[in-house]
């Protein structure tokens, strides 16, 4: 166990190490969920009246978009190191196998702390604000985080089974149409029937709803934060199974 | 014994890669797995790394068995894949450090050992940028300085040299040259004839994935290694008089069916050479090429198989 968790933290510093070198990379990753964040607030903001102002109504979700956003991410690195023969690499060598896995979620959830933490400050500073206390609000960090986790699986997973480029990129453009299926930039109620049902049923939303109660941007809603706790641990545990078993079955 | 496999099985959905490969390699030499492209040497060297399951047959490396002891192997056994497996936004030290790590070498003996095999493959003054600069040559021989970290008794060679110029394939015979000098046992895959010649002490062909010959390189020469005479005449008519002035010297003259050419196996190169040539002269043929050569890869494994290697 000792080697798995040491194994896991070196292949973890393997990504810090790309930050040092490339500082850029996750400057450019923070910059597309700020642009939609100006775009969608103030753009198309004036147009969409909810109470507490769009920005309040938008903030929480851009957050939870983002971290759905980090499916891609780590779909692409777990598909490029397969494709490239890093993984073969790794795999060849005396290390704790489930360290290559465990590994790539340390540096993902650590990417996506920074993320958060500077999405947090930009977000104040075009005047978002909490308004249920700072315990409130770590809470709904803490479940925008665990969502994170949660795709971060389903990424594994995916990024293990697409060996071509073909299925990462149809996940890529497949995020779009579920990140919007949800209530993260209109209210559920704005949509038509059948869509509402869809969307209420997004793990997006249940998240969207429970951060937005916690900060104070909207109203509660019931259940709310049991869902956005539940949802992701689903998710969690059956998405992390198989991609663990695609992972053990890989020389099949 | 450092690699020794019978019946070596594996299929991809219904198509057999490895019909029952029986392998030995002497510890400490170079082995040549030769065959075309699809032949089945990835395939091997993967099951001999422990990447791929085998589906039949048993396979043991540097002693331990590649499916019940699959630890040990790894522990023992180094693998250079055909791709350069390596990252590339770190640098080539970075690379080596986290390699030496994931083998338990302890982060200061990860250091040292990253040191020295910098300072083997000539690579010290590139240790800090980021292997995306490198050349091919170089990023080849970060991968090899990679597959060497734990110091292995058996070293895997996947077309170390595909993709490389002529100064870097040479770059990377001598560094495996220099390894097998330290006792290193060595399984090479390869397209080239000439690198087996230039490299192992033993040679497998492979074709279908199964044994098509094995032996030395230079009793496997002896049995192909003759020069190939092609003529080219410029009027198809003329075929059948090229076709029987080669025939006079050699017995397997060939006619290309849509071509203008006619191929023979030569023995006495010049006097074959001459004499075809002052032949068609006498004739009055016209003659659009003449061309001496030696067989291609194709034309060993005709020999060999009797069978032309498949397009894939
Ligand atoms: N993952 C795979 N899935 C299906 N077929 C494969 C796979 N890998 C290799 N093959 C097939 O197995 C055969 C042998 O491949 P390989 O061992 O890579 O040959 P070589 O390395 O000699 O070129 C080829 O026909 C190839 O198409
Ligand atoms: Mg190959």
């Amino acid at each position: 166990m000792t080697w798995a968790l040491r194994d896991s933290w070196t292949v973890t510093l393997r990504d810090l190490g790309h930050w040092r070198r490339q500082p850029w990379g996750l400057v450019i990753g923070l910059a597309f969920p700020i642009l939609l964040l100006l775009m969608f607030g103030f753009l198309l903001g004036g147009a969409i009246d909810v109470p507490g102002g769009y920005i309040e109504f938008l903030f929480p979700g851009m957050l939870a978009v983002t971290m759905a956003f980090g499916l891609e991410t780590t779909m692409t690195t777990v598909s490029e190191d397969v494709q490239r023969g890093v993984t073969d690499r790794f795999r060849s060598l005396p290390m704790s196998r489930i360290a290559v896995l465990l590994g790539r979620a340390t540096a993902d959830m650590l990417a996506s702390v920074v993320s958060l933490a500077v999405l947090l400050v930009a977000g104040l500073v075009i005047g978002w604000r909490i308004h249920e206390g700072v315990g409130n609000a770590l809470v709904g960090v803490a479940l925008l985080l665990l969502l994170r986790f949660a795709f971060l699986w389903v990424g594994i997973y995916l990024g293990l089974l697409f060996r071509g480029q073909g299925g990462v990129m149809a996940v890529q453009i497949l995020v779009w149409p579920f990140v919007f299926l949800s209530n993260a930039f209109v209210p559920i109620t704005t949509m038509p029937g059948w869509i509402q049902v869809l969307s209420a049923w997004n793990p997006i939303t249940a998240t969207v709803a429970a951060t937005r109660e916690l900060f104070g941007n909207g109203p509660a809603t019931e259940n709310a934060i049991l869902l956005a706790v539940v949802w992701p641990v689903v998710l969690s545990v059956v998405f992390a199974t198989l991609a663990v078993r695609r992972w053990t079955r890989l020389g099949r | 014994m450092a690699i020794r496999t019978t019946g070596l099985t594996r299929r991809y959905g219904e198509t057999t890669v490895l019909d029952g490969l029986d392998l030995t390699v002497d510890a400490g030499t170079v082995h040549g797995l030769l065959g075309p492209n699809g032949a089945g040497k990835t395939t091997t060297v993967r099951i001999l790394s422990t990447l791929l399951d085998p589906h039949g047959g048993t396979a043991t490396v540097a002693g331990y068995d590649v499916v019940r002891q699959a630890a040990q192997v790894r522990r023992h056994v180094g693998l250079v894949g055909q791709h350069a497996a390596v990252d590339e936004i770190l640098g080539g030290r970075d690379n080596l450090v986290m390699f030496g790590r994931l083998s338990h070498l302890g982060t200061r003996q990860a250091r040292r050992r990253a040191d020295a095999l910098l300072e083997q493959f000539d690579l010290v003054d590139a240790a800090e940028r980021p292997v995306s600069t490198y050349s091919g040559g170089m990023r080849r021989r970060l991968d090899l300085a990679a597959g060497l970290v734990l110091d292995p008794t058996v070293l895997l060679l996947d077309e170390p040299t595909t993709g490389l110029d002529p100064s870097g394939r040479r770059e990377v015979w001598q560094s495996v040259r220099a390894l097998v000098a330290g006792g290193t046992a060595v399984l090479l895959t390869t397209q080239y004839l000439e690198e087996v010649d230039q490299l192992a002490s033993q040679v497998t062909v492979l074709n279908h994935g199964r044994v098509a010959a094995e032996g030395t390189p230079d009793a496997l020469k002896a049995s192909i290694g003759q020069d190939r005479l092609d003529v080219v005449v410029r009027d198809e008519a003329d075929l059948p008089s090229a076709h029987s002035a080669l025939r006079a010297v050699a017995q397997d003259a060939e006619t290309d069916l849509d071509g203008r050419r006619v191929t023979a196996t030569v023995t006495d190169r010049m006097a074959a050479l001459t004499y075809v040539v002052r032949t068609l002269d006498d004739a009055g043929i016209v003659v659009d090429d003449v061309i001496l050569r030696r067989p291609t890869l194709d034309e060993v494994f005709l020999h060999l198989t009797g069978s032309t290697k498949e397009a894939s």
